[in-house]
């Protein structure tokens, strides 16, 4: 059983269009800024946002139509909400027993099965616990234990991992991955972090301005990023332009030189590491070099990141030991130069 | 040390009118105190009367207070979460009788569920129903003076709570029923007990639609209220003995709020 939708939302100026399709047991990251759609696209999966047109359909079912609509208490969803929603009058069990019971599950077999899945999650100790006085990992596991209780076909996944402290949130997110993977449903994961969405999804679909700009697997995406967004997010340099031969022609202006020859639109992707940072015009080998000025300097755990005004403007990671030789100020002019061979072109 | 005392010191200008004002609110109270007949306190107390018109009262009140929970709850669910159209205009309407007069509010009673009311004739004609000067008629009079105080409480609680909690229990199977029983209930419930004593406070207190709509019969429709003002003319020493025992209970009702209500926000 295939879900198949066609999200069709319109709210004010805004205008979600996307097609999505998850086949059974695969994980499919809905990834995009803020304000992109994505929660609206989880909103209108889950039935609590009814479509403008275009459907939803699971297999046989229809969910949703111009003709139908099966309210959100009568799809086999579960839902993992960005800040949880555990009912604060009710303990950890009786939130996983909730939906059982919702769905007409008797008093004593609800119990038994939530207290299973709270065991599952490694939580069989905080059975008793209201959710205020749980820690922020555990809350989230307890939200996960909810929504999956109930067997539902879809799990919709709500930047399930946002509200955790950085320490906290390695750990769940290794468990939410092998959670993931022993669910045999649809999984949709609504995230804005990158690195959430590389681990845990099969396939990755950016959405930006209610628009799919790209989607596929994970480390096709990171390798050749089709918008600046989706560049920032895998953290590389990325220019559009016209090649000819090895020569590419940016369409900001300013020209790089690539290793093989090609010829028509292009995108040329490359790391910031690759960039080398010299106060004269660098000479020898074959290189792209041109003159940049400093626009911004961040420090970040191991590296510097520099941001360089020029044609074309570049990112460049520099050790502290070529910071300190250096003595780099915003203001400062320099030359920026890449090797050929560290650059990588895709047709357009 | 000086700058901080200068800093402390309460200008004139505020500090007068504030203790007028809280001697105005307290000096009442306290003459009744000093007023009460001590000594024939507990005679007075367990006289027959005064425990029928308590009696009656707490009743009265108390079932006022549930009538306006069966009701009012569904209805401050209503004004803050249906998508009813003029819902602004109808939480206007529910408030006016929170500021009409009581015996107007009586007056308005009688109109509609007297014997020759609007609603009223029919109840007498078809069911044998007389509401006018009977004890359901005290239960139905504090009930509509009472009532806006719940709904406010109730609907300003709902108001607050998040609704993502509902859709939450929606999205694991909950009916709208089951999800407001089980998820929207508890959550506004602070709200609901406070609604609640301060509607109980109201009915117990409550006087001119009383006396209008349901009269002044002993054991049956005289209440707390009706008999301080009664016993005011016959048996001063009656009426300060039934006005600390109203008092006491306002305070009693005050003390269990305290937490929710007096200390406001901090």
């Amino acid at each position: 059983m295939t879900l198949r939708a066609e999200l069709r939302v319109t709210r004010g100026n805004f205008t979600l269009d996307l097609d999505l399709t998850i086949a059974p047991g695969e994980v499919v990251a809905l990834l995009g800024p803020n304000g992109a759609g994505k929660s609206t696209a989880l909103r209108a999966l889950a039935g609590l946002l009814p479509l403008t047109s275009g459907r939803i359909t699971a297999g046989e079912s229809t969910w949703d139509s111009p003709e139908s609509f099966v309210p959100p208490e009568k799809r086999p969803i579960g839902v993992v909400f960005q800040d949880y929603l555990l009912f604060a009058h009710l303990s950890a069990l009786e939130n996983v027993a909730f939906g059982l019971r919702a769905r007409g599950t008797r008093r004593a077999e609800a119990r038994a099965e939530a207290a299973r899945w709270l065991d599952r999650v490694g939580l069989a100790g905080h059975a008793r616990a209201r959710p205020r006085s749980l820690s922020g990992g555990q809350a989230q596991r307890v939200a996960l234990a909810r929504a999956l209780a109930t067997g539902p076909s879809l799990l919709l996944l709500d930047e399930p991992l946002a509200a955790l402290d950085a320490s906290t949130r390695l750990q769940v997110r290794s468990e939410l991955g092998r959670h993931l993977a022993d669910f045999g449903g649809h999984t949709l994961l609504v995230t804005h972090d990158p690195l959430d969405a590389m681990v845990l999804a099969d396939r990755l679909v950016i959405l930006e301005d209610g628009r799919a700009v790209q989607q596929g697997p994970p480390a096709v995406v990171a390798r050749q990023p089709r918008t600046d967004y989706v560049a920032n997010l895998v953290g590389l340099n990325f220019y559009r332009g016209t090649a000819s031969g090895t020569a590419v022609d940016l369409d900001g202006g300013g020209s790089l030189t690539i290793p093989a020859p090609v010829d028509g639109p292009v995108h040329v992707v490359f790391p910031p590491t690759a960039v080398s940072l010299h106060p004269r015009r660098p000479t020898g080998s074959p290189r792209n070099a041109w003159p940049v000025t400093v626009a911004a300097i961040e420090q970040h755990a191991h590296t510097t990141r520099v941001r360089l005004d020029g044609v074309p403007a570049v990112l460049a990671d520099i050790t502290t030991a070529t910071l300190a030789e250096l003595r780099l100020r915003p203001g400062d002019e320099l030359w920026a130069a890449v090797k050929a061979t560290e650059t990588h072109t895709y047709p357009i | 040390m000086t700058r901080h005392r200068a800093r402390g010191r309460l200008p004139v200008v505020l500090a007068l009118p504030a203790f007028i004002g809280l001697a105005f609110l307290l000096v009442p109270l306290a003459g009744l105190l000093v007023r009460a007949p001590w000594g024939s306190l507990a005679g007075q107390l367990f006289n027959a009367e005064v425990g029928q018109a308590l009696r009656l009262s707490l009743i009265c009140a108390s079932l006022a207070t549930v009538l306006c929970l069966l009701l009012g709850i569904p209805l401050a669910w209503l004004l803050a979460r249906s998508g009813l159209p003029g819902r602004g205009f109808l939480r206007a309407l529910v408030t006016v009788p929170l500021v009409l007069p009581p015996v107007v509010g009586g007056v308005a009673l009688l109109l509609v569920l007297g014997r020759r009311g609007l609603i009223g004739q029919h109840l007498d004609a078809w069911f044998g129903i007389s509401l006018p000067f009977t004890t359901a008629g005290v239960v139905v009079a504090e009930a509509f003076v009472a009532m806006p105080f719940l709904v406010i409480s109730v609907e300003g609680a709902l108001r607050a709570a998040d609704p993502r909690f509902e859709e939450a229990a929606a999205t694991l199977g909950a009916s709208r029923w089951l999800t407001f029983r089980r998820v929207t209930l508890p959550s506004v419930l602070p709200g609901v007990v406070a609604g609640g004593v301060l509607c109980w406070a109201r009915a117990l207190g409550e006087f001119g639609a009383t006396i209008t709509f349901a009269g002044n019969f002993p054991g049956e429709t005289t209440t707390m209220p009706l008999a301080v003002y009664l016993a005011l003319e016959t048996d001063p020493d009656a009426a300060i003995v039934l006005s600390i025992v109203l008092l006491l209970v306002s305070v009693g009702v005050l003390a269990g709020l305290r937490d929710r209500w007096i200390s406001g926000p901090t």
